[in-house]
């Protein structure tokens, strides 16, 4: 025991040693820096593709910011309801958990839906008549490589959710496998952040 | 307990932040500046939205620095990817 002490003792007192409970965090911090370098080399490579080619459409024009907007304001919402199920867990209060895990998995299922009408809007009316089509120009592809693989991020987010909510429903899952949950969820929120700049704003 | 209603408290105010950083992002698209000036102000601005949503909502603010290095090492490589690249993206 004391031999712990001192080892303890040794450490640095700003920073403890990571223990047991943050190996999940860890774990999923791990994953999410794989997941952020894919998303970084599709982001990198469309600005690449872009500052080489010779003609551009305006995105704003094309695709059009308000329906991006309440999406982007919808997954911010989302996260904020996510830690607010978060907290009320770690006050033990199952109630508030499940109302705000619930608008949380809703929130992310609106996501999708309109993302489903904007890509059906895009691909059967906004396209065509710009004379674009996903792997006939790099405007079109990047922009539904970027998206898609963004929307199945989402998709996941939703089902994973939905599991965490009905483990914690059986008793199975504690707070702590919510705030790893909620880690998921927030990082798709934050590329969504970038992806709504560098994709629809520039 | 008043700790837990002082974070609750933050998570809200962070939320009116990222709404109003959002607003003025798409305001700011509207004004007509000159193209460098608004890709820097853009990029800026995602980022700094990006960073609140990781230091309060992912909690790295109040978590141990290991997983902050974690999440600083991809954003690093990015960082490094977008400067390789830039020999093929301004050819002389």
């Amino acid at each position: 025991m004391s031999e712990a002490v001192a080892v303890h003792g040794a450490v640095d007192p700003a920073e403890t040693p990571l223990t047991p409970e943050n190996w999940g965090k860890l774990g999923m911090w791990l994953f999410l820096a794989g997941d952020a370098m894919s998303f970084g080399g599709l982001i990198v490579a469309y600005g690449a593709l872009r500052h080489h080619s010779k003609s551009w459409p305006v995105p704003a024009e094309v695709l059009g910011i308000n329906l991006t907007a309440l999406m982007t304001f919808l997954l911010i919402v989302s996260s904020v309801t996510m830690v607010l199920a978060l907290a009320g867990l770690q006050d033990g209060d199952k109630p508030r958990f499940k109302k705000f895990m619930s608008l949380t998995i809703l929130g992310g299922a609106i996501f999708l839906g309109l993302q489903a009408y904007e890509w059906t809007h895009l691909i059967g009316h906004t396209l065509p008549h710009y004379n674009l089509a996903f792997s006939k120009d790099l405007f079109a592809t990047t922009f539904f490589v970027l998206t898609g693989f963004h929307g199945m991020h989402v998709t996941g987010g939703v089902i994973y959710n939905s599991c965490v909510l009905a483990a914690v429903n059986r008793g199975r899952y504690q707070a702590k496998h919510v705030e790893i949950a909620g880690l998921y969820w927030h990082f798709v929120d934050l590329v969504w952040i970038l992806i709504f700049t560098f994709v629809y704003l520039l | 307990m008043a700790t837990t209603a002082h974070s609750h408290h933050n998570y809200i105010k962070i939320f009116i932040i990222l709404s109003v950083l959002t607003a003025v992002e798409i305001a700011i698209t509207l004004l007509g500046l000159p193209r460098t000036l608004l890709v820097a102000m853009l990029v800026g601005l995602a980022v700094w939205k990006a960073a609140l949503v990781a230091l309060h909502f992912m909690h790295l603010k109040i978590e141990k620095k290991t997983l902050t290095l974690v999440a600083i090492v991809p954003f690093v490589l990015c960082i490094f990817l977008s400067l390789m690249l830039l020999p093929d993206v301004y050819p002389r």
